[in-house]
């Protein structure tokens, strides 16, 4: 029972109010207040719980983007993570990164860290994929436990609870593994002025994508960026009857 | 990795640091606290005022951060960290919380401060450590009725008898005063040496012979407790005189040098709160056609809230980092408290201003921000005595 993988991706913070650039070709960052993506927080929460319960011995905050993603690691270990593991990747190729990419950089590390656990966000708040989880377990040919609210060690198994269009669902899996949090799996702690000064003495490796053996080539092509279509105001009615008579005209029912 | 650009100036031979960008761990430490009181003291500041309730639960996890007792070394059980990131976090959590951010800057400058600098080991473990954690906060008594800025006429007496000194008089306006476990207090001890013959003495609390007046009714930072402590016959061991006898005097200026610190941050705040709300308004709110923040009578109004703002932090960071590279920073701290108060009752009037009638009602927190500002012009050195302690300095600086 060693070590554990956390992935913490560098997102616009969930408060800012996003604006489209004019080319279309995406949304404004320049400027922009950028945060760790809440579900990779919890990630982190559950992960540093779980070395605190003895569970695991280490924790490795890992992250791929460009040089400013080294705040989203300095946190996570601020948070208790053990150390760091920054995968630089910039320009065109960060523009064009996506979970496939960033699955086969998890796959790659976790096998060269000899992981137990890979813990991940369920989705990133930007681009709401809930994808990277997924890939990154079929990459191993581990078994997931996505949608975490609850996850208990059980020996070289682990019990997850995991949230469902139907209700909960419980499964068993058996470790090494690929998880996702969900919202109800934690709350979150506070980076204490203690550890952020003790975060400031952990390491933080480099690599590049090439150094893991992954290319890092999309599939998949932005063609155009819009904010959704203004919300219409609606018509009040005062009877179930008008309404129907409503839904009728047009066209609707 | 620090982004420092220094001037020489020819006058006076001082040396001008101005900062560009904040360390990297300041930047972090100013983050966490931000969340914390965004997400943990924004939405309730409004109750906790109406209800005049202290934030217990909220003091107790700052504490847990370590931000109840920041410049503590981490042997105490403190942070560790430098003066910078203390005005740093007093300031954010002011901005969720007023009155917070009052709690936070008296257990810090001006309780535990006075014992850090002059306790003796066994003193600091036994009066620092357990306020550390937000399970415990201490207060700082020194106004009296008969005294407020002429503090060197302190009339509460203290007569040694025995292994014991018998402490007699009244205190007032003391802030935390209801939810205190132990308090700073000075009193004199030889009234022949006049400001010379004051000592400062650790009283705990509850303590027989120390009892507290009515909790004040006050116009603002409505959550926090300010009332009279009353001693009649109130005994406490020798051992609990803090620092030399008569250095009383010299302890309170000291501390409250560093105390004007944590006010300028918490001034600071307020007035970044009361900014933030009417820089938001005057996005949202219509008006002739357009947002409000269209109209130049607003942007005026935005701009120079701003710039008070804006000067009132770099004054109060220069202070900080003057007292952490060992400097003196007399001048430098009553400028900041001075700026950084006065910024936040110019900007918590303009942002009711720029609200119209929707500041002047409680569905806004501007109103609650005007409340709070107020009272950042008065404890810890009147504005007046600030000027008083700038003329001075300058005065000295410009003798031949």
């Amino acid at each position: 029972m060693s070590r554990v993988l956390v992935g913490v991706k560098r997102v616009i913070d969930y408060a800012v109010k996003i604006r489209v650039k004019p080319d279309h070709s995406g949304v404004v960052t320049d400027g922009v207040k950028h945060s760790m993506n809440p579900f990779c927080e919890i990630a982190v929460e559950e992960a540093v719980k779980l070395k605190e319960k003895k569970f695991i011995k280490e924790v490795v905050a890992v992250s791929c983007g460009p040089t400013q993603v080294t705040e989203t690691i300095r946190t996570a270990l601020a948070m208790g993570c053990d150390r760091g593991i920054h995968v630089e990747v910039s320009g065109k190729d960060y523009e064009a990164m996506g979970p496939l990419q960033i699955a086969k950089i998890f796959a790659a590390l976790a096998k060269k860290e000899e992981a137990s656990l890979v813990i991940l966000g369920k989705q990133a708040i930007d681009d709401d994929c809930n994808q990277t989880g997924q890939m990154t377990a079929a990459l191993l040919d581990w078994p997931q436990g996505t949608f975490a609210s609850e996850v208990t060690i059980d020996g070289e198994k682990v019990k997850v609870v995991r949230e469902i269009d139907g209700g909960l669902e419980t499964i068993k899996i058996s470790m090494p593994a690929v998880l996702t949090a969900d919202l109800r799996l934690n709350t979150p702690r506070y980076a204490t002025l203690p550890n952020i000064m003790k975060a400031k003495k952990k390491k933080i490796a480099n690599m590049k994508p090439a150094d893991l053996g992954v290319d890092m080539v999309s599939r998949v092509e932005v063609l155009r960026v819009d904010e959704p279509p203004t919300r219409l105001a609606g018509v009040k009615v005062e009877t179930v009857d008008d309404l129907v008579a409503k839904l009728k005209a047009n066209g609707t029912i | 990795k620090w982004a420092v650009m220094c001037l020489l100036l020819r006058s006076g031979f001082h040396l001008m640091v101005v900062l560009l960008e904040l360390p990297e761990m300041h930047q972090m430490m100013r983050q966490t606290c931000r969340d914390y009181a965004d997400r943990e003291l924004g939405p309730i500041a409004g109750k906790l005022d109406k209800e005049h309730l202290f934030p217990a639960q909220q003091v107790r996890e700052l504490g847990a951060m370590g931000v109840m007792a920041v410049e503590v070394p981490e042997a105490l059980g403190g942070a560790g960290m430098d003066y910078l990131a203390y005005s740093l976090a007093v300031e954010e959590i002011s901005r969720g919380c007023g009155s917070t951010g009052c709690v936070v800057s008296v257990n810090n400058s001006l309780y535990i401060g006075p014992i850090l600098k002059f306790g003796t080991q066994k003193q600091k473990e036994q009066w620092i450590t357990p306020f550390t954690t937000g399970e415990k906060v201490g207060c700082f008594a020194l106004s009296e009725p008969g005294n407020g800025s002429d503090a060197g006429a302190a009339s509460t007496l203290a007569r040694q008898e025995g292994e014991e000194w018998v402490l007699n008089g009244t205190k007032a306006w003391i802030t935390n005063s209801w939810d205190a476990s132990a308090t700073v207090i000075f009193a004199t001890t030889d009234k022949s040496l006049k400001h010379k013959g004051i000592s400062a003495f650790l009283v705990p609390m509850p303590h027989p012979g120390l009892s507290l007046g009515k909790k004040e009714d006050k116009l603002g930072i409505r959550a926090t407790s300010t009332a009279n402590l009353i001693l009649e016959d109130c005994r406490i061991p020798l051992g609990n005189m803090l620092g030399s006898r008569g250095s009383g005097f010299k302890i309170a200026m000291q501390t409250l040098d560093s105390g004007r610190i944590g006010i300028a941050s918490q001034a600071l705040g307020i007035a970044q709160a009361a900014l933030d709300c009417a820089a938001d308004y005057a996005h949202k709110r219509t008006a002739f056609g357009a947002p409000i923040g269209k109209l130049q009578a607003v942007q005026f109004k935005l701009a120079d809230m701003a710039v008070a703002v804006e000067s009132a932090r770099l004054l109060t960071w220069k202070a900080a980092m003057l007292k952490d590279a060992k400097k003196p920073f007399t001048k430098e701290a009553a400028m900041a408290k001075l700026a950084a108060s006065e910024a936040a009752t110019f900007c918590g009037h303009q942002s009711i201003q720029v609200l119209g009638g929707m500041g002047y009602v409680t569905d806004m927190p501007a109103e609650r921000h005007y409340r709070d500002a107020r009272i950042t012009e008065i404890y810890e050195g009147t504005s007046e005595i600030q000027r008083l302690v700038i003329a001075g300095q300058l005065l000295k600086e410009y003798a031949s």
